[in-house]
């Protein structure tokens, strides 16, 4: 895309963005759209693995809970919003680390089979360990924070600050992603060896790229408790991982637009499936199955694809050679 | 949900009963592990789907008992029919995905979750607990101490199979084509072996006995939504132990998670579920490929 078009873009999303709530009007709708944003941070920290460096982890979810946990329960015991906020952050990032010591012994399926235990674990603590998270009956979260005096008590003004905490964190990843940093990431997914041979640390690079990772699910952890003011064990369990990796691979891996819709289409079929039957867990899979069978790549490099078939069918290039086909990866 | 914990013997148990207790579960744990590990010593694939096929075939297991079946033809039958369940499994959606590692594990998961919303629609989301067959009720007195024969039945069990297992991956020719594929697929493809009809028979056996483990810890675990992914990750557990593709591998660790679990939970009853993790992190920090491995170069 051309600079001043991207611009345009992107100047048309936010406002678009900021007047959701202004246009829906209806609270419920107000609460998808912040659920929808609070997901795509989740989503885009999950796709830092996934997407750019090749490590599918199951056990996002644990991150995310132990974040949401943490919060929950410094504000259970009497602290302050501040407080409760920096104590989750420091307690994600240091699960994160245990997570990645433990998890980066291995890569590829080995990679994913740790993190699906290590996630297990935090939900056996979740559920099991009731004197110290409750068990299987929660934490109550009974305030929001108001960052300078503004109270986010109601839905649009929740929606504002979910979509402040969003964009931060599209920032950071845009920024990310066209860093150095990034860009070796990307070295270490494509050819971890002659990375190495380079000179590169592909073992620090992986761990800093799980630290990123890890501290914008437990963000994101943080706001849904706070949106949802509940937590339960729930939000810690292997179906959680999965609909966040369902998030990151259905709208495309490796791209910045995909993860945040992956996020929308997972948000609203759960909502709007929930509402008429109760087999969100059939549809799951299903879609999880039709995606990884029909559109590996997800559906924004997918339907880019389509659409380049579709318009040589209709406009075939005169002796002009094929572009080359679309895709991050070979 | 109720949890299988409290179907668990008491916690004063002494430690005798806590240890036959253990053997009884590491057996269970070997018949739903052993597939697990053959599994994925062969296609390289951690089969997520392994605690579906448990919790599938035990509810299958409580159907037959209800229609008036014997329960060692229940346990039979069940496994039977999880086996052609999961051949068909891997023969029509794993096949399609052949050499896309990630994308076949993806498949098993998605699979997972459409198999337990289909059992919570037939078996709705009450637990089932089949009475104890009656011939193995009651319990067998041992210098004083009294043992329960279903728990007795179970160990009996799971041993023979253990031992057709042993002679049939280490003396047949058929275990010695499973042993070259796990150590070598693509030669063994070279040396004329047909690998991928391998696949469908290991992933049809290892189906067969999770369902067949199902049935038999049925009448004490009790079946109930949810018992798929509280299996799982047992089964995961013991193969990190125990190496992948090695049957001695996932003998030791079932016994060692046994032993864990149950000790675990007189001693510790809040903490028994992350103790048993706590061998699984051990052996990936000092011995990544298991105890029981072998280094894959």
């Amino acid at each position: 895309m051309r600079p001043k078009l991207r611009h345009a873009a992107i100047t048309l999303a936010l406002i678009v963005l900021a007047m959701v709530p202004i246009w829906v009007g209806n609270t419920y709708y107000i609460n998808v759209a912040s659920q929808i944003l609070l997901f795509a941070v989740f989503a885009l920290a999950l796709n830092v693995l996934v997407g750019y460096g090749g490590l599918v982890s199951l056990g996002h979810a644990g991150l995310f809970a132990v974040a949401g946990y943490a919060a929950a329960l410094m504000l259970d015991a009497g602290h302050g919003h501040f407080a409760a906020i920096l104590t989750a952050i420091v307690v994600v990032l240091a699960a994160s680390a245990v997570f990645a010591v433990l998890a980066l012994r291995a890569t590829g399926i080995g990679f994913l089979m740790i993190t699906l235990a290590l996630g297990q674990i935090v939900w056996g603590i979740a559920y099991r360990w009731a004197s110290l998270t409750n068990g299987d009956n929660g934490v109550n979260v009974t305030t929001r924070p108001a960052p300078f005096g503004a109270s986010l008590a109601s839905a649009d003004s929740f929606y504002y600050a979910t979509l402040v905490v969003f964009l931060l964190a599209l920032a950071t990843m845009a920024v990310f992603v066209r860093s150095p940093f990034g860009a070796s990431l990307r070295g270490t997914r494509d050819q971890p060896r002659r990375m190495n041979a380079l000179g590169y640390n592909v073992w620090l690079i992986r761990f800093l790229a799980f630290l990123l990772s890890g501290f914008w699910s437990g963000v994101a952890g943080i706001l849904f408790i706070y949106y949802n003011q509940f937590v339960s064990p729930q939000v810690a369990a292997l179906t959680s991982s999965a609909e966040a990796l369902l998030m990151v691979i259905s709208g495309g891996t490796a791209t910045l637009l995909g993860p945040i819709v992956g996020a929308g289409i997972v948000v609203i079929m759960k909502n709007v499936v929930s509402a008429y039957i109760e087999r969100w867990n059939l549809v799951l899979g299903v879609i999880f199955i039709a995606i990884i069978t029909f559109m590996p790549e997800g559906l924004v490099p997918g339907s880019v694809r389509l659409w380049r078939l579709f318009r040589q069918k209709l406009w075939p290039p005169r002796s002009v050679p094929a572009p080359a086909p679309a895709g991050e990866r070979p | 949900m109720s949890s299988w914990l409290s179907f668990w013997p008491n916690l004063v148990a002494s430690w005798p009963t806590l240890t036959v207790n253990s053997i009884a579960l590491g057996g269970l744990l070997f018949l739903l592990s052993a597939g697990f590990s053959l599994i994925f010593g062969l296609m390289r694939i951690p089969n997520l789907l392994h605690g579906s096929f448990f919790m599938l075939g035990a509810y299958f297991g409580v159907s037959f008992l209800a229609a008036g079946l014997n329960f060692w033809l229940a346990a039979l039958l069940s496994g039977a029919a999880m086996a052609v369940i999961g051949g068909m499994i891997e023969r029509f959606l794993l096949r399609r995905l052949a050499g896309q590692e990630l994308a076949q594990v993806l498949l098993t998961l998605g699979t997972a979750f459409i198999i337990a919303d289909l059992c919570l629609m037939v078996w709705t989301g009450d637990p089932w607990q089949p009475p104890t067959p009656a011939h193995l009720q009651g319990a067998v007195q041992v210098t004083g101490l009294f043992f329960p024969l279903f728990r007795l039945a179970i160990v009996g069990v799971a041993i023979v199979i253990a031992v057709a297992l042993w002679l049939m991956v280490d003396w047949t020719r058929l275990g010695a084509m499973i042993r070259a594929g796990v150590d070598d697929a693509p030669i063994a493809r070279v040396c004329g072996i047909k690998v991928s009809q391998l696949f469908t028979l290991i992933f049809a056996l290892g189906a067969g006995l999770a369902a067949f483990a199902g049935v038999m810890g049925a009448p004490y675990l009790s079946v109930y939504p949810g018992l798929d992914f509280e299996m799982l990750p047992l089964a995961l557990i013991v193969v990190i132990l125990g190496g992948t593709g090695s049957l001695l591998g996932a003998l030791v660790g079932s016994f060692l998670i046994g032993f864990l679990y149950n000790f675990g939970q007189a001693i510790f009853p809040d903490l028994a579920y992350v103790i048993l993790f706590l061998p699984m992190l051990l052996v990936l920090v000092l011995r990544p490929q298991g105890l029981f491995g072998r280094v894959v170069t």
